[in-house]
């Protein structure tokens, strides 16, 4: 148990964060599908810079979650601000091309276009863009975004891979080109849902420490779901735990501990 | 060992009363159809001596050199309705598949007006189309060039509408949370997911506007037909097998032709 102490340092390096500005301030946000209740009154605030791990079981809503968090799902209460873009409850979907040219978003599952090569879709980050119909194909994207969209591939080790089709790829190297995808714009906010999930333990390692990286960098506020409790606590500064569609416990990553584990996953 | 199951499935699906009823009337129907308009094996066997009278009248195909040439620009004229008329059609289809697709058409709920208009051109005749648009423009090759094109629209109009509407849900999802907007996800998800399938169907759409444009000249609508009815009329039965043999040389080839492109596609 020992190591799971807080240490002095750790809590003052949080306490620091958490006092700049808010990257997502998420004030009791509650959404249903149908007669479920997915999300129950979730208030969330992370702070630009911060690198957070949503963790939580099978089901319990952290999907969900990060679509409210970019507009891609409507809500029933409460009100979200994402990078300073206030979203309403039971606002439609809306293009909201600010906030989106600023956030990269990786998929549960990977949505890609399957018979397009993956440098065409690492050019489709740029969507949203002046001139956003030469995303469409790298064929047709400036020599700007060709470089930026291989440079991204680079980062995921899948340069040699940049001209053959997604549906011929592994469903690592396809996640790795998704992750390639979010990351092309260096986005100010990084939201992945489970990079990790479908790559080997290296690879899922090097992801992790890619993007913990790119925090550091360049400060980008880092939000992504894992069930890997060991990625959580080793690339994140806080952990916040959903289960059953309320957060069961947030906190500094190094204070997760096994009992708290059990507990969520009970 | 788990638990013996609550519930299991039936092997054999149930037949309520309503269905049975249903079964026996269909079976009806069919007995009291072929009872009324097929053929009679006497009927058969008394059309057999002249069937071999008529095929000795036709035998052998007429191959005079002069009569041949005419015929081949006659069959040229008929392969340029369907080309033509196909091409047309295609280039058409694209707009009016878009507009009726669901959850792409910009026409909303008005989407069923483009698809009556389509489901109009389809589901009267080919021969219906060449009579009216001969009574309009007047005998001859634009007649049938515009039957085929009326044809195509109604054929391709409904399968590429499919096509976009069968087209992956994510990808299009992802595609809008990056940013783009509609013209995007038409261009960089739709198109290059259906693509296999609008080449399928418009390779299918040529093969079926060639066999059409065999047939359009009987009603005087251009193309071989023309010629084929006037060596009926005039009882020239050496003049039809020979253009009864071209027109089987002709479909053959483009179907093998159509083949060979598909695999060449898939
Ligand atoms: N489109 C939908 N319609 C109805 N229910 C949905 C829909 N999407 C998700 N749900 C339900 O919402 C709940 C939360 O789903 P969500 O995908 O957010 O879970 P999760 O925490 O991401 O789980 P996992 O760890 O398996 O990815 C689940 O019970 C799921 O059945
Ligand atoms: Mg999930």
């Amino acid at each position: 148990m020992a190591d799971f102490v807080p240490n002095e340092i750790d809590a003052r390096f949080f306490r620091e964060r958490a006092s700049k500005h808010l990257a997502i301030n998420v004030s009791g946000i509650s959404k249903r599908y149908g007669a479920k209740q997915i999300l129950t009154d979730i208030n969330i605030q992370i702070s630009e810079g911060e690198r957070v791990a949503l963790i939580g079981p099978n089901g319990a809503g952290k999907s969900t979650l990060l679509k409210c968090l970019v507009g891609q799902e409507i809500f029933d209460h409460g009100e979200i601000a994402t990078l300073g873009t206030s979203l309403r409850a039971k606002q439609p979907v809306a293009l909201l091309k600010n906030l989106r040219r600023s956030v990269g978003f990786v998929f549960q599952t990977h949505s890609l276009v399957g018979r397009l090569s993956a440098l065409s879709n690492v050019v489709h980050g740029f969507m949203g863009e002046r001139g956003s119909w030469r995303a469409s194909t790298h064929h047709l994207a400036p020599y700007s975004w060709r470089l930026k969209a291989l440079r991204s591939l680079g980062d995921v080790q899948l340069q040699d891979f940049c001209e053959q089709r997604v549906d011929e790829l592994s469903g690592g190297q396809a996640q790795r080109v998704a992750i390639a995808r979010a990351m092309v714009r260096d986005p100010r906010l990084l939201i992945a849902d489970e990079p990790s999930a479908s790559l080997d333990p290296a690879a899922g390692e090097d992801i992790m420490k890619l993007f913990s990286d790119l925090s550091q960098k360049n400060q980008t506020t880092l939000l992504f779901t894992t069930h890997d409790i060991q990625h959580a606590r080793s690339y994140s500064d806080r952990i916040i735990a959903l289960q059953q569609g309320k957060v069961f416990w947030t906190g500094p990553s190094n204070l997760f501990d096994p009992d708290l584990s059990a507990a969520l996953f009970r | 060992m788990s638990k013996k199951p609550k519930y299991v499935p039936k092997r054999t699906p149930k037949i309520g009363s309503f269905s049975f009823v249903c079964l026996v009337a269909i079976g009806a129907i069919i007995l009291s159809s072929i009872g009324d308009v097929a053929p009679s094996p006497q009927r058969i066997f008394e059309g057999i001596p002249r069937l071999t009278n008529l095929l000795g009248r036709m035998l052998p195909p007429n191959m005079e050199e002069e009569f041949i040439f005419r015929m081949f620009w006659v069959l040229i004229e008929t392969m340029e309705i369907a080309i033509a008329g196909t091409f047309i059609g295609i280039f058409l289809s694209l707009p009016i598949a878009w507009f009726s697709a669901k959850g792409i058409s910009p026409l909303g709920p008005f989407r069923w007006l483009i698809r009556g208009v389509v489901s109009l051109c389809r589901t009267i005749p080919d021969l219906v189309w060449a009579l009216i648009f001969v009574s309009t423009v007047g005998l001859g090759a634009v007649a049938g060039t515009m039957t085929i094109v009326v044809d195509t629209l109604g054929f391709c109009g409904r399968f590429f509408a499919e096509a976009f509407e069968d087209t992956d849900p994510k990808a299009k999802q992802a595609i809008r949370t990056i940013g783009g907007n509609q013209w995007n996800i038409i261009s960089s998800a739709i198109i290059p997911e259906a693509m296999p399938s609008l080449i399928n169907t418009s390779l299918y759409a040529l093969e079926r506007a060639i066999r059409s444009s065999v047939v359009l000249g009987l009603v005087g609508a251009g193309g071989i037909g023309q010629e084929l009815k006037v060596a009926f009329d005039l009882f020239q039965y050496k003049n039809a097998s020979a253009i009864i043999l071209a027109i089987f040389v002709i479909v053959m080839a483009m179907e093998t032709l159509t083949d060979w492109l598909r695999k060449k596609v898939s």
